[in-house]
C-alpha cells in the first residue's frame, strides 16, 4: 500500500509526487490517459512572476520560480526540460499604461520580485525587433520557461519511490467513516495513506467522488505556433525574452466571460515562436475559433512587425482549470480527511507546480509549510459545504 | 490584400474526380459553384495533368480514363474554377453558410470565398511507414512516383523498385515500366494473393488484376508477395535496397534477404484520407474498414454538419471510380437541398446509389485484404528517422514511451514527431501505430501554413465590420 496516491500525471501531480517522494513517502501516480495528456500538454511553459498582482498567488510564484531553478540545477543544467531563465519584458503602449506598470512593479518588488525599468529608448537593447513607439517597459529577470510535458515526465522519474500508472482511471474513492482511504480505479482498488487530487480542470469531478464540491471550471486558451525560424545573422533569436504588453496584467485577473487576448510572444528551443494565449469561458469546446487566432496574430505582429512574414503552422487549445477567485486549491480538505487537493491553478499551473508540490508534501508529513495556506483552502468557497 | 469574393451556392474544395463530378452536376443544374484546388490544373491525383507546354505526344497515354477526364472537365458548365487556391481553414460564416479561407498563387495572397454549402473532396495522401534509409534521395512514395510520372513525365532510364502493400503498386509499376523505367521488381509485403477472394469474384476488377498481370509480364517485371523492403542504402543517394522475406505479421525471416540494385524506390502502404477541413468543421469522423479515419456521410454524402458534404477519398479510400460516383451523388444532393426537395427519388439516383454500395463494398474488401501489419516496427533501428521535419529518430520515440507517453499525442508532446512543417501528415500514421493505436482524425486548425500578417488582417477585417 503506497503512502500516497496522486490522481493526475500533469505538471502539478508530477510535482506533488516528486516532493512527497523526496520526503521519503512512497507514491503511486495514476492517470486515465498519459503523462502530461491534460492541460499540461496543451498550454505553455511560462514560469512568471511578472503577471501577478502582489498577494498570495505572487508569494507562491516567487518561491516557485526559485524551486524551478533548483529542480533544473539538480539534474544538470537545463534539467532535461529546457529550463530557460530568460526574463520577461512587459511593454507599455502609452505613458499612462507605463505609469500603471511602473507602479505595479514597485509593489511587486516588496514581494520579492526583481524589476528593472526600461526606458523607451532602451527597449531595442532588450528586443531589437520590437515595434517602435512603445512608451517603455519593465524587465523581470526572474521570469523563466520550461517545456512542461518533459518537466512532468522527468520529475516523475527522479525518485524511485514514485510509481506511475497510466491508462488507469479513478472512478471512486475508498471511504471509511468519512475518511478517504484510497481510490477505486478501472484496474482495481488501491488503498493508500492519503489521496492527492491533482486532476486539474477535472479536479471538481474527483472532489465530488468524496462528496465535496470544488468549483473548478475550464477557461479556454488558444496558442499559435510558427514555423521554426532560422537563426538571424547575429545568431540570436528574433524574440529574445518573453514579451507582452501591459494589457495582459488586467486580463489575467478579469472576470469577463468574453474573449480576451493579450499575446505573450516567446521563442522556444525548437526554433518556433509561441504566441499565446487567449482566455475565454466557453466550457470544453474545442471548435477552432479563427477570430481568436486572428487576434493573437495581430497582437504578435503589433509587437514584432517582422513576424508578419512568418508563417503559423499550428494552433492548439487547452482548458485552464480556474476557481471563481482565481486562486488554486492547495492542501488538506477538512470536509474529507485523507483527501488533499492540488488543482485549479488556472493559467499558472506550470509555474506554480513546484511550490504546490512542496506545500502538499509538507502537509502530508505534518511539517510546517513555507507559506500560509489559508487563501488556498478547499472549503473557502461560499456554499461549498458538502 | 484580402477580400470577400462573390457568394456562391456551393464551394467545392478539391478538383479530383469527386470534386469535378460534384461541381459539374451542381453547375449544370444552375447553382453558382466555385471549384477550388491547390493545384495548377484540375484533375486531382488520378487525372493529374502534365504542365501546359509539356507537349506529350499523346496526352491520354497515361490514363485509361482520359476521355472520362475530358468529359468531367468539359462538363463544369459555368462553375468558377479557382486554381492555385490552397484552403487553410473553413468555418461557419456569421450570417450562415461557410467561409473558405484560401492562400492564392505563389505569393500566397489571402482570400476568402463565401458559399452557402460546402463540399469537401480533398482526396487522400500517401501512407508512409519509416524504415532505415527511407530519407535517402531516390526514395519516394508510390503516389509521389505516379504523380511525378503523370505530371512531369520524367522517369525513363531509371532503375526502379516498387514495394509496399496494396493493389496500387500494380498501376504504379506498369505505368513506370510503360514510361521507359526499368522496374526490377514489385515487392508486396502481404501475401501475393492477399486480394480477398470475394473481391476476385467481381469480374471487372479480376480482369483488371489480370490485365496488370499481363502488363507486368510484358515488361518482365517480377511480382513477389511476402517480401518487404526493410532498408534502403546509399551514400548520399539511393543505390540499393534490402528486400526481406516476411511472415504474415511482416517480421523478416532470418534467411532470404536479398540486395537489389536500384536508383529509385517507390514505396506505398496505401492512402490516408485528407480530413483537416472536415475536422475543423466538427464533422463526425468514423473508421474505415481497416480502422483508419474517414468522414461519416449519409447515403447522399451529407456529413453530420448541415450544409457540409464530402465525397471521394475523404469518405474512405476507394479509388477514382468511386470518387467520381460519390461526387455526382453529392452534387445531386446539394442541388436537391438547395431547392428544398427530397434528394432521393429519380431512377438515376437509385442506380447510382446501388452502384456506390457495390464499389464501396469492393473498396472495403481491398482495405481489409491489405492491412498494415505490426511487424514493420521490427525494421526500425535506433537511428531510423521517424519524423523528418523535426529530426526525431526512433530512439527518441522509445524514450518518450519509457517516460510514460502512453498514446500518440503524448509521444508527440515529449519527442516532437509531427510538430514540424508537415504537421504529422507523413509521420502521424507511424507514430500512432508505434503507440499501438489506430490513426485518429487530424486536429489541424491550420491546414496549410499561413502568414501571421494574413491572419492579423482577418482580425482587422472583423473589427472593421464591427465598427
Ligand atoms: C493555452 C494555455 C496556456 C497556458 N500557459 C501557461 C503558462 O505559460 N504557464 C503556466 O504556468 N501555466 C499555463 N497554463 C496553465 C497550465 O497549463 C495548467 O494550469 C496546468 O497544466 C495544470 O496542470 P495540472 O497538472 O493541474 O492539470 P492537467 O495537466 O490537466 O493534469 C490533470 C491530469 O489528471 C488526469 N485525470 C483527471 N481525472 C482523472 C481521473 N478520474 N482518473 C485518473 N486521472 C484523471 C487527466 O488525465 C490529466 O492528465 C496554460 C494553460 C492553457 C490552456
Ligand atoms: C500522390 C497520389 C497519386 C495517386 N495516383 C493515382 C493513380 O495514378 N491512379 C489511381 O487510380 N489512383 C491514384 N491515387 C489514388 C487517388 O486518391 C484516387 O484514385 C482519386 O484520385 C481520388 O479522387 P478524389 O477526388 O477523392 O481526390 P484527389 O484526386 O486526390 O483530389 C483531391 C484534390 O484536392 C486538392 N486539395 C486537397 N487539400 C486541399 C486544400 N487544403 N486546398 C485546396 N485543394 C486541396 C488536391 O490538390 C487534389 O487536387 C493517387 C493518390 C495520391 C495521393
Amino acid at each position: 500500500m503506497p503512502d500516497v496516491v496522486v490522481i493526475g500525471a500533469g505538471m502539478v501531480g508530477a510535482a506533488c509526487a516528486y516532493y512527497a517522494a523526496r520526503e521519503g513517502l512512497s507514491v503511486t501516480v495514476l492517470d486515465r490517459a498519459s503523462v502530461a495528456g491534460g492541460t499540461t500538454g496543451s498550454g505553455e511553459g511560462n514560469v512568471l512572476v511578472s503577471d501577478k498582482e502582489p498577494g498570495p498567488e505572487l508569494d507562491l510564484a516567487v518561491l516557485s520560480c526559485r524551486l524551478w531553478a533548483e529542480l533544473a540545477a539538480e539534474a544538470g543544467e537545463p534539467g532535461g526540460f529546457e529550463h530557460e531563465p530568460k526574463g520577461g519584458l512587459v511593454v507599455a503602449e502609452s505613458d499612462e499604461v507605463l505609469r500603471a506598470l511602473t507602479e505595479l512593479a514597485g509593489r511587486q518588488e516588496k514581494s520579492g520580485v526583481a524589476t528593472r525599468p526600461v526606458a523607451a529608448d532602451e527597449l531595442a537593447r532588450y528586443e531589437p525587433h520590437l515595434a517602435p513607439g512603445f512608451a517603455g517597459g519593465v524587465f523581470y529577470p526572474q521570469d523563466a520557461q520550461v517545456q512542461p510535458m518533459l518537466a512532468a515526465a522527468r520529475l516523475l522519474r527522479r525518485w524511485p519511490g514514485v510509481a506511475l500508472r497510466t491508462g488507469t482511471e479513478v472512478t471512486g474513492l475508498l471511504m471509511d467513516r468519512g475518511r478517504v482511504t484510497g481510490v477505486r480505479t478501472s484496474a482495481g482498488d488501491i488503498p493508500a495513506g492519503a489521496v492527492v487530487n491533482a486532476a486539474g480542470v477535472w479536479g471538481g469531478e474527483v472532489a465530488a467522488l468524496a462528496g465535496v464540491t470544488l468549483p473548478i471550471m475550464p477557461r479556454r486558451g488558444f496558442i499559435l505556433v510558427t514555423e521554426p525560424l532560422t537563426a538571424r545573422a547575429d545568431g540570436r533569436p528574433l524574440v529574445r525574452h518573453k514579451v507582452y504588453t501591459a494589457a495582459y496584467v488586467t486580463n489575467v485577473a478579469s472576470d469577463s466571460e468574453g474573449l480576451e487576448t493579450s499575446a505573450v510572444v516567446e521563442a522556444t528551443q525548437a526554433g518556433t515562436v509561441l504566441i499565446g494565449a487567449s482566455r475565454e469561458r466557453v466550457g470544453f469546446d474545442r471548435t477552432v475559433s479563427l477570430p481568436v487566432l486572428a487576434r493573437l496574430a495581430r497582437q504578435a505582429v503589433g509587437l514584432f512587425p517582422a513576424l508578419a512574414d512568418v508563417r503559423a503552422i499550428r494552433a492548439y487549445c487547452g482548458f485552464r482549470p480556474y476557481c471563481p477567485d482565481h486562486l488554486p486549491v492547495i492542501g488538506a480538505d477538512p470536509r474529507a480527511p485523507g483527501l488533499y487537493h492540488a488543482c485549479g491553478h488556472e493559467g499558472a499551473g506550470i509555474g506554480l507546480a513546484p511550490v504546490t508540490g512542496l506545500l502538499v508534501a509538507r502537509h502530508l508529513t505534518g511539517a510546517v509549510p513555507e507559506l500560509d495556506l489559508a487563501p488556498f483552502r478547499p472549503d473557502r468557497f461560499a456554499g461549498a459545504a458538502a | 490584400m484580402t477580400g470577400h469574393d462573390a457568394a456562391y451556392d456551393l464551394a467545392v474544395v478539391g478538383a479530383g474526380p469527386a470534386g469535378l463530378a460534384a461541381a459539374g452536376v451542381a453547375a449544370r443544374a444552375g447553382l453558382r459553384v466555385a471549384l477550388l484546388d491547390a493545384g495548377a490544373r484540375v484533375g486531382g491525383q488520378y487525372f493529374r495533368q502534365p504542365p501546359d507546354g509539356f507537349h506529350a505526344s499523346r496526352p491520354g497515354a497515361l490514363h485509361h480514363g482520359y476521355s472520362r477526364f475530358v468529359r468531367l472537365r468539359d462538363g463544369l458548365g459555368d462553375a468558377d474554377v479557382l486554381l492555385g487556391h490552397r484552403v487553410w481553414a473553413v468555418e461557419p460564416a456569421a450570417g450562415g453558410g461557410f467561409a473558405v479561407h484560401c492562400l492564392k498563387g505563389g505569393r500566397e495572397r489571402a482570400t476568402t470565398v463565401a458559399a452557402t454549402r460546402l463540399l469537401v473532396a480533398t482526396g487522400a495522401h500517401d501512407r508512409v511507414l519509416p524504415f532505415p534509409g527511407w530519407d535517402l534521395p531516390g526514395v519516394m512514395t508510390a503516389g509521389g512516383a505516379q504523380a511525378l510520372l503523370k505530371g512531369n513525365l520524367v522517369v525513363a532510364g531509371r532503375r526502379v523498385v516498387v514495394a509496399g502493400t496494396g493493389p496500387f503498386l500494380l498501376p504504379v509499376a506498369t505505368s513506370l515500366a510503360a514510361a521507359g523505367a526499368r522496374v526490377v521488381g514489385v515487392f508486396e509485403a502481404g501475401g501475393r494473393f492477399a486480394l480477398a477472394p470475394r473481391a476476385l469474384t467481381r469480374p471487372g476488377k479480376a480482369v483488371e488484376a489480370l490485365g496488370y498481370g499481363g502488363r507486368l509480364a510484358r515488361h518482365r517485371v517480377p511480382y513477389k508477395g511476402g517480401r518487404a523492403v526493410v532498408a534502403a542504402h546509399g551514400a548520399g543517394e539511393l543505390t540499393h535496397v534490402t528486400v526481406a522475406r516476411v511472415d504474415a505479421e511482416w517480421r523478416p525471416y532470418r534467411r532470404g534477404h536479398e540486395t537489389v540494385r536500384c536508383d529509385t524506390l517507390a514505396i506505398g502502404y496505401g492512402f490516408t484520407p485528407q480530413l483537416d477541413l472536415v475536422a475543423q468543421l466538427g464533422c463526425e469522423i468514423g473508421a474505415d474498414a481497416a480502422g483508419g479515419p474517414a468522414v461519416r456521410v449519409d447515403r447522399h454524402m451529407r456529413t453530420s454538419v448541415p450544409g457540409v458534404y464530402a465525397a471521394g477519398e475523404t469518405t474512405g479510400v476507394g479509388g477514382a471510380d468511386l470518387a467520381e460516383l460519390e461526387g455526382a451523388i453529392a452534387g445531386r444532393a446539394v442541388v436537391a437541398d438547395a431547392r428544398g426537395v427530397p434528394a432521393a427519388g429519380d431512377p438515376a439516383a437509385v442506380r447510382a446509389e446501388v452502384r456506390r454500395r457495390r464499389l464501396a463494398a469492393f473498396a472495403d474488401a481491398l482495405l481489409r485484404a491489405y492491412p498494415v501489419r505490426d511487424g514493420w516496427t521490427s525494421w526500425l533501428r535506433d537511428d531510423t528517422p521517424i519524423c523528418r521535419c523535426e529530426e526525431v529518430p526512433y530512439r527518441r520515440v522509445r524514450e518518450a514511451r519509457d517516460l510514460g507517453a502512453a498514446d500518440a499525442r503524448s509521444i508527440k508532446l515529449l519527442a516532437r514527431p509531427g510538430m514540424g512543417w508537415c504537421q504529422g501528415r507523413i509521420c502521424g500514421e507511424a507514430v500512432a501505430r508505434l503507440a499501438g493505436e489506430d490513426p485518429g482524425p487530424p486536429r489541424r486548425p491550420i491546414a496549410q501554413p499561413v502568414r501571421l500578417g494574413d491572419l492579423a488582417d482577418m482580425d482587422e477585417r472583423t473589427s472593421d465590420d464591427d465598427a
